[in-house]
């Protein structure tokens, strides 16, 4: 069977239209994330800043995205950073990885790098040995999504 | 699956108080229990290291509890502040329940 140009520009539209309709089951709903942000901070909402997130923009390789997060704090053994939650929106499932600083750290600093299944946020909660509880966002562009196979 | 081969990079020397940056890397797949195998179809179960943690003589410094969206070779870079010389401890924890070790020293002066 011989495509026209005319009828390509129809199956395209059609699979897009499918596409964009048929509902991806098996990724994260929003819900799924604040539910792992409410259970990490104990139910608090937790403040903007303090923490930040260090994500390239566009991630060509869904498989190995870079991530790192620091947090400012003089980490001393009164004042310092518990925990960094690490998520991921719109993975199948929300959570990436957990840090667990202690007064030893030095600094609230880790890098690692993760999968990520599309385009989306990731998320960092940072929870203090006081358990006040901090928030950063940022959106990846993801290329070539890490999940799949 | 290969012996995971961990690879780890600490200064050997420091002044004291200072704070320094630790590098780890571990070969493993990493196997995120969503793929399936091309032939067969059914789901690869799930394999990956699930814990990391980094001891300073004895006492904690680090840990991570690691999800499957953690990359396969998992790699760790973080900071420890040192005030005298002394062991680091690395130990990984796979799903099976292995345990990956290694060790290494620096010279505090």
């Amino acid at each position: 069977m011989i495509i026209t140009r005319r009828q390509m520009f129809g199956l395209t539209a059609g699979a897009a239209a499918v596409l964009a309709f048929n509902p991806q089951l098996s990724f994260a709903a929003p819900d799924e994330t604040e539910a792992a942000i409410k259970a990490f901070t104990g139910g608090a909402t937790p403040t903007e800043g303090t923490v930040s997130l260090d994500t390239p923009e566009i991630a060509e390789n869904g498989n190995t995205v870079p991530v790192g997060v620091s947090v400012d704090s003089p980490m001393t053994a009164d004042n310092f950073v518990e925990s960094v939650l690490i998520l991921a929106d719109g993975n199948p499932n929300p959570a990436v990885a957990t840090f667990h600083f202690t007064a030893m750290s030095g600094a609230a600093d880790a890098k690692t790098r993760i999968r990520l299944a599309k385009t989306q946020n990731v998320i960092a909660v940072a929870k203090m040995n006081d358990g006040s509880t901090f928030i950063d966002r940022k959106e990846v562009k993801v290329t070539i999504g890490g999940c799949g196979g | 699956m290969a012996t995971p081969k961990p690879r780890v990079k600490v200064p050997k020397k420091a002044s004291k108080g200072e704070v320094i940056t630790i590098k780890t890397l571990i070969s493993h797949p990493m196997e995120s229990g969503q793929r399936k195998d091309k032939k067969s179809g059914e789901l690869i179960p799930r394999q990956i290291i699930n814990k990391f943690t980094c001891e300073f003589n004895g006492q904690m410094v680090f840990s991570c509890d690691m999800d499957p969206a953690v990359s396969a070779n998992p790699y760790m870079e973080f900071n420890a502040k040192v005030t005298e010389s002394g062991t680091f401890k690395f130990t990984w924890v796979d799903d099976d329940g292995s345990v990956y070790e290694t060790e290494n020293k620096i010279a505090v002066e």
